[in-house]
């Protein structure tokens, strides 16, 4: 089976076609692109991208309007049956926001929107999305948040430090993250959320090729064919 | 039936706002600002029949996000 992924598009998405593109230039295979008001997603889809953007213009809250939009019950659904889903950015906030990963996004300690690259370390290298990383490795991926300050009480903490769900930290202070947490997985470790933008490290042209793994460990994590 | 919907940050959550407002009204002059946590207010103008089960489920399912903020319903007299 060749491979296909879905790229969902909300209205304010704007990371949505770098996303497509990493996937088709990685993955290869079929990526359809899902519009917000659809109620189903591809039949057979292998794997889900929930891009960044400011989807709803941010209103309410990051991520919230978009979490009770018709193909979010499609993508809990599919998460639920074990199919990858990967947040970025506004993505980690909508998958918080429907529930299916813990904590909230908030707005950055200093305030101020972040646009920049990041060291970013791999705290789990086993996971679906990170397999293809080392321990403790050192990424160079970039940041362009208002809202990525990772907040959830001490007991969530424990519990994902302790699980390993904690995916990705920060090497250096970037938003007030609690414990600079960067990306986490859900229980089941099939749901990957992260503030960085893995998608835009994908060619040499962009300044580097950090991001490649992340989805090479998805196509390597699945039984298809590129 | 009109309802206001007063969502705040739970206790112990960092409000970088709110600090930020506090730091503005400090500049401005005004002394013996202890604290500031900033929240949002919603006006729902509902059908009089809303039950207060269907008013909680609002503002868990949509208006608070119950991770990192609290809700208190109060109606208001017309």
């Amino acid at each position: 089976m060749p491979f296909t992924s879905a790229v969902i598009t909300f209205p304010g998405s704007n990371c949505d076609r770098d996303m497509a593109v990493a996937v088709e230039e990685v993955c290869g295979g079929t990526v359809h692109r899902v519009w917000h008001g659809d109620a189903s997603l591809p039949e057979g889809v292998d794997f889900i991208a929930v891009p960044g953007g400011f989807s709803y213009g941010d209103y309410l809250r990051s991520g919230a309007m978009a979490a009770r939009s018709p193909i979010m019950q499609a993508v809990v659904e599919a998460a639920g049956r074990g199919v990858p889903v990967l947040g970025v950015c506004n993505g980690f906030q909508i998958l918080t926001e429907a529930g299916l990963l813990p904590g909230a996004l908030m707005r950055n300690a200093g305030i101020r929107f972040v646009c920049r690259e990041v060291p970013l370390k791999v705290e789990n290298s086993q996971s679906l999305f990170t397999q293809r990383y080392f321990k403790n490795q050192v990424i160079t991926v970039p940041v362009a948040h208002h809202d990525g300050n990772y907040f959830a009480d001490a007991e969530t903490l424990d519990r994902l430090e302790g699980e390993g769900r904690v995916a990705f930290r920060y090497a250096e202070p970037v938003n007030g993250s609690q414990r600079d947490i960067a990306g986490v997985l859900n229980e089941a470790g099939n749901v990957l959320g992260m503030m960085p933008h893995p998608e835009r490290m994908i060619e040499a042209a962009q300044g580097g090729t950090d991001g490649r793994k992340l989805f090479e460990g998805v196509l390597a994590g699945l039984n298809v064919s590129a | 039936m009109k309802v206001r919907v007063h969502v705040s940050l739970k206790n112990g959550v960092l409000d970088p706002q709110g600090r930020a407002i506090h730091h503005a009204l400090e500049g401005l002059g005004f002394a013996g600002v202890k604290d500031v946590r900033a929240g949002r207010l919603f006006e729902l103008d509902v059908a009089d029949d809303t039950s207060d089960e269907a008013l909680d489920e609002m503002c868990r399912k949509l208006l608070a996000n119950m991770v990192i903020e609290n809700y208190r319903i109060e109606k208001v007299a017309a």
